[in-house]
């Protein structure tokens, strides 16, 4: 069983759904990433989605865009995030960049919290899919979703992850027809990310109607968890969405938060641990209770 | 190139170029499109309605004309123009948008978008939307807004909504960006993509629209030369021209043909959009963006890199995904002229024929420049003046003063 199916059936034996957080890798730097990482593990956060900044994220809202700018200013990189993730999860690649003398808290689920890396296609293409794959698992990466890919392109990718039992995550949409949702059914692995609505990454007040019915046209064709995300930015909204889905996924709201506390700073970064504590008080809202 | 010429494939594939990277959301309004557009294809109405536009609104054929005082001074083949500055608003636009127009009106829309780098594109767009009387906005960089502030304001006066967008370069490739933020939001939106870019079945409908500039231009050289031309030129930003006035030879093996990118000042990487510029590290490389899998200029980790050419309209990272293919199949050249040989050939033009070309096909005009050299007087050259440069008087003066 991978990490993502071990999580998904621990939640669902004990009758919770999951939470997902997504934050944007190197926003504002890697070091800061990883010590909110480990806020947002400690908080209980089930999933962790890992974003790789990208320089032209047309799929993302102002939030994320400008997180990835402020990533890509620090000079972030798919190797040094994959080096990250193999630090926190303890493994033989940590690097001194990353790794700092030890809080004296020991983060809960570092080794067993399933990691997901949520990316444009290209940087990952740019640095080779098997050298990636390869890189990836070694570092404890366990899914990954690519904004930009459907299971029509994904044939390649597709066969090299799967070799590496690495899970290739896909979106289904509102806009997706039954028979398209077959098709990405027939192909997705870890778990299905649906999305709540049309349109960019970012916070609404009020969730799509159309949730609800579009979890239910996707359970039709599979039988793994579903997690629904976009516009998930308050308690109520994560309760509303674990009432019909698997699992709900907050990012922009999450980015938003770490973005405010920068903009308070006005200049200077603020301090890692500070950042990381304030983002784990806000996950800590919306996390309870379940 | 052997065997015949068939791409794309049904899946929108260019050899390995081309294909759908999208977000899933939009697969449904592509796969709506792409029915649509066969459907319309295949009606003989929607033909006759679109060739009468593009005799009576647009004004085509538009002439194929021989510069007799440009060849005498180049001292070497005849060199003709395609005069697709003089179609309606000024450019080839025009074509593509006439066609996606009445596509949309087909489709029942009620909103259309659209992207502008030189903000001809936009320009024709708006006309298009005035004539059919669709709503109509135009995503566009501030950086372009400021060089091409002309059609900003023609745009403006055409009933558009023009929308800044600030982010990134400021130039078209964000224009592309925003407009499909805007498409993934409005999925009832009709997207109309300007060049021979982007997700199936853009490339190849855009290609469609524009094959005209061809496929009278060969008619055309017959009349006028008994003969078919040795050499064709036309610069390739998007690629749309280049497109338009090549596809209808790409079968005849004697034609040679030359794509003229942006050399921008420098072959560093940032200095110019010359996709396939062979300067170390300076050039770009295949890979994904807005949609497509194409040559584009990128950094090591795969970050698309930041572009110049003194053209708003080439001044971009990434080429059509046919463009890609016809590069590595060998079968068209592809060449880049500087900022600095464009002005000059832009003043060039105005001189000796009258014709004040665009920025962009001052590129192709620049590059006769050297192809002359290299060919005899009994050879016969076509270059595609793919735009006017009323549009571009201001800049360029600001820019030759300096």
């Amino acid at each position: 069983m991978t990490r993502i199916q071990k999580r998904f059936e621990a939640l669902r034996q004990s009758g919770r759904k999951g939470f997902i957080a997504y934050l944007t890798a190197g926003d504002p730097s890697l070091l800061h990433t990883d010590s909110i990482i480990r806020a947002l593990l400690r908080a209980g956060v089930d999933v962790l989605e890992v974003g790789v900044p990208f320089s032209d994220p047309l799929a993302d809202g102002p939030v994320i865009q400008r997180a990835s700018q402020r990533a890509l200013d620090a000079g972030t990189n798919l190797t040094k995030i994959l080096k990250m993730v193999a630090d926190l999860r303890g493994g033989s690649e940590s690097t001194s960049e990353h790794s700092r003398p030890d809080s004296g808290v020991v983060p809960v689920n570092r080794e067993d919290t399933p990691f997901v890396l949520f990316s444009y296609l290209n940087p990952i293409w740019q640095m080779g899919i098997e050298t990636f794959a390869c890189r990836s698992r070694a570092a404890g990466v366990d899914g990954v979703l690519l904004t930009d890919l459907i299971p029509e392109e994904s044939g390649e990718i597709k066969k090299v992850f799967d070799a590496h039992d690495l899970d290739l995550i896909f979106l289904v949409a509102p806009t997706s027809t039954d028979e398209r949702i077959r098709k990405i059914c027939s192909v997705a692995r870890g778990f299905i990310y649906a999305v709540s609505r049309t349109g960019t990454t970012g916070a609404r007040e009020s969730l799509s109607e159309g949730v609800e019915n579009l979890v239910q046209r996707i359970r039709r064709f599979t039988s793994l968890p579903i997690a629904v995300g976009f516009g998930i930015s308050t308690r109520a909204q994560v309760q509303s969405v674990c009432k019909v889905a698997d699992a709900a996924v907050v990012g922009s709201a999450i980015v938003r938060r770490i973005e405010e506390q920068i903009d308070a700073n006005r200049g200077p970064l603020p301090g890692a641990e500070a950042l990381a504590r304030q983002v784990e008080a806000f996950v800590g809202e919306l996390l309870t209770p379940r | 190139m052997t065997g015949p010429y068939n791409y794309p494939d049904p899946s929108g594939h260019f050899g390995k170029y081309g294909g759908r990277f999208v977000p899933e959301t939009l697969m449904a309004p592509l796969e709506e499109l792409e029915r649509a557009y066969r459907e319309a294809q295949a009606d003989e109405k929607f033909n006759e309605e679109l060739d009468a536009l593009l005799k009576n609104y647009v004004g085509r054929p538009t002439p194929l004309f021989f510069a007799e005082r440009l060849t005498r001074r180049l001292n070497g083949p005849k060199i003709y123009l395609k005069r697709e500055d003089l179609a309606h608003t000024g450019a080839h636009k025009i074509n593509n948008c006439l066609g996606q127009g009445l596509l949309a009106r087909r489709m029942g829309k009620k909103r259309v978008i659209a992207e502008t780098g030189a903000g001809q594109h936009g320009v024709a767009t708006a006309t298009v939307c005035a004539l059919l009387g669709l709503e109509c906005e135009i995503y566009m960089g501030t950086e372009d807004m400021r060089r091409q502030e002309l059609n900003v304001f023609r745009m403006r006066l055409l009933g558009a909504t023009v929308t800044p967008v600030d982010s990134g370069s400021r130039t078209l490739k964000d224009a592309i960006n925003e407009a499909l933020r805007d498409w993934v939001t409005n999925v009832d939106t009709y997207y109309l993509l300007g060049s021979v870019l982007g997700p199936h079945p853009y490339p190849v409908m855009v290609r469609d629209f524009q094959k005209i500039i061809g496929h009278e231009a060969r008619a055309q050289i017959l009349a006028c030369e008994g003969r078919l031309p040795d050499v064709l030129v036309a610069c390739v930003g998007g690629g749309s021209n280049a497109m338009g006035l090549l596809y209808d030879f790409l079968g005849e093996g004697s034609v040679r043909m030359v794509g003229v990118e942006a050399g921008g000042r420098g072959h560093a990487l940032g200095e110019h959009a010359a996709r396939f510029i062979d300067a170390e590290g300076g050039g770009g490389r295949p890979g994904i963006l807005q949609g497509t899998y194409s040559y584009i200029l990128q950094n090591d980790d795969g970050q698309i890199s930041l572009t110049h050419s003194v053209s708003a309209g080439l001044d971009y990272a990434a080429i059509g995904p046919e463009h890609a293919l016809l590069h590595d199949l060998h079968r068209v050249e592809y060449t880049h002229v500087s900022d600095g040989e464009a002005l000059e050939a832009f003043q060039l033009l105005s001189h000796l024929e009258g014709i004040i070309p665009a920025l962009e096909s001052a590129h192709a005009v620049a590059y006769l420049k050297r192809l002359a050299t290299a060919l005899r007087p009994d050879q016969v050259v076509i270059a595609n003046l793919s735009g006017r440069g009323d549009k571009d008087v201001a800049e360029a003066v600001r820019l030759i003063k300096n």
